[in-house]
């Protein structure tokens, strides 16, 4: 007989035996373990994909940003640009301005300083010319030329007009003092006798008359009587003379300065 | 010459003895039970493991997926059972390339056996899924008529189960045996490496009938995604 019952009845409790440790030895174990790997990795894969999520919506928080903030960049480069702009405009007006300024000033100043030393050469010219001509005048003055004068001078008194001999008779009249006659040089006793004589015979009168010399006159004679005069001199020519060369200067500074032409100023605006 | 290896006894006292079958599946026992032990002890839940820890997981998970391809809904309930058939029929068939190894499934008895089990574990399973009143009814499907025929068909299959095993775990060192008497060198290996081939053959059939077995006795009324072997 191929079966034996002693062996199957071994053999079913060796197989339940080996059942039960093999449950509790292999089986169990390993799928313990698989188990928790796979919760593991499950785990892990959740992780993952909840960072991976939370790094996409950082990094659209991010791209968000940056978007935010190139624009706003380029807001503020055009407001920079802008003000730039209008302060450079500003700054050159302002330079313009102060260089027009200056220009002006210092065309005046050139102007005033040409009109000084125009005027100071004038004057120069003038004082020197006159101072020769006194010199001269001086130099030639003598006797001879004080005789001429008395005669000029007595010739004067003759044609004295009417109105100018009126004022002259009032004020010898009005006044006590003498009668005063001034010349360059002393003049010599036939000439004095001579002048008092024309006088006395000019306003019927006995004038009484006083003789005295200056060199101021440079040449010439002259009466004054109570703020009134009469007479003739060199320094009373030379007088008008300069009278008339100074107003023809201030006449020609005034014709300077009003057509005084704009001249081109220096490039102050290097635009 | 023996057909199996219970003719080899080691010790006898009257009903008890000790032969070769019991010794050598006790030793195929422990082989398997220090081995599971040895992996398990030291076992990585990380991501990084021991190639046997591997080897392992990869057997248990096939076992697993093969039970749940059958159609069995909750695979791990039925894995201590179908998973032991399969690895001690397989390591019982594996184990013939050492000389001198008797496969214990070469014996009638063992086979008997391991019919026996699979047919107390249908019943088994079978009412703890839906409870002894429903497992009872499936015995007259479609109708009433069709009891005794199921019960027939019941036993007959687990003859046929244990039939079938030792036939050829018998066969397969028989003809080797015969083999090499005839020609002794090149040609009992190639019949060894044939049996090494029918062994794991014979191993899955017997563990993937039990489990479609169960599946008919859990799962009467429910459409079966199953393959047939």
């Amino acid at each position: 007989m191929l079966i034996d019952w002693f062996t199957v009845g071994a053999q079913v409790i060796n197989f339940l035996v080996l059942v039960w440790l093999l449950k509790r030895f292999l089986y169990r174990p390993i799928l313990d373990a698989i188990d928790a790997r796979e919760q593991r990795i499950a785990a892990e894969l959740a992780d993952a994909d909840a960072k991976r999520a939370e790094a996409k919506q950082e990094r659209e928080t991010f791209q968000h940003k940056n978007q935010e903030f190139d624009q706003q960049r380029a807001a503020l480069f055009t407001h920079a640009m802008d003000e730039a702009k209008a302060e450079r405009r500003r700054l050159l007006d302002e330079a313009r301005q102060t260089a027009d300024a200056l220009r002006d000033k210092r065309q005046e100043a050139l102007r005033q300083e040409a009109d000084q030393l125009n005027q100071a050469l004038m004057h120069r010219t003038e004082q020197e010319v006159f101072a020769i001509a006194r010199k001269t005048l001086t130099d030639l003055a003598g006797a001879s030329l004080e005789e001429r004068l008395v005669d000029v001078f007595i010739e004067r008194l003759g044609a004295m007009d009417s109105e100018a001999h009126t004022l002259f008779a009032e004020a010898l009249k009005a006044t006590s003092e003498p009668v005063r006659v001034r010349s360059a040089f002393e003049l010599p006793p036939a000439q004095r006798e001579l002048i008092q004589a024309a006088l006395n015979s000019r306003f019927e009168t006995e004038v009484p008359v006083q003789f005295e010399a200056g060199p101021d006159l440079v040449g010439g004679i002259e009466l004054t009587a109570n703020g009134q005069q009469v007479g003739w001199s060199i320094a009373d020519h030379l007088r008008s003379l300069e009278q008339g060369v100074r107003e023809l200067l201030k006449a020609k500074d005034q014709s300077d300065v009003v057509p005084k032409p704009a001249q081109p100023a220096p490039d102050a605006t290097h635009s | 010459m023996h057909l199996s290896p219970d003719e080899i006894i080691f010790w006898q006292d009257g009903f008890l003895k000790l032969n070769a079958t019991i010794v050598f599946t006790w030793a195929l026992m422990l082989v398997l039970v220090v081995g599971s032990l040895l992996v398990t002890r030291k076992l990585s839940r990380d991501l990084s493991r021991s190639r046997w820890q591997n080897l392992l997981e990869i057997l248990v998970t096939g076992i697993e997926k093969q039970i749940a391809e059958v159609g069995l809904r909750d695979a791990r309930t039925y894995l201590g059972f179908l998973g032991t058939l399969f690895l001690f029929v397989a390591a019982a068939s594996l184990a013939t390339i050492i000389p001198g190894y008797e496969p214990p499934t070469g014996s009638l008895s063992t086979t008997t056996a391991l019919a026996l089990c699979v047919l107390v574990a249908v019943p088994f399973f079978g009412i703890a899924d839906q409870g002894l009143g429903g497992y009872l009814k499936s015995y007259m499907e479609p109708t009433v008529m069709m009891l005794p025929f199921n019960i027939i068909s019941e036993v007959s299959r687990t003859l046929a189960l244990a039939v079938r095993l030792f036939g050829n775990m018998m066969s397969g060192t028989m003809i080797i045996a015969i083999l090499l008497t005839i020609t002794p060198f090149l040609f009992p290996i190639l019949m060894t490496a044939l049996g090494l081939l029918t062994g794991m053959v014979q191993a899955y059939i017997f563990s993937i009938l039990a489990a479609v077995y169960i599946a008919a006795a859990t799962r009467t009324r429910k459409p079966k995604p199953a393959t047939n072997p």
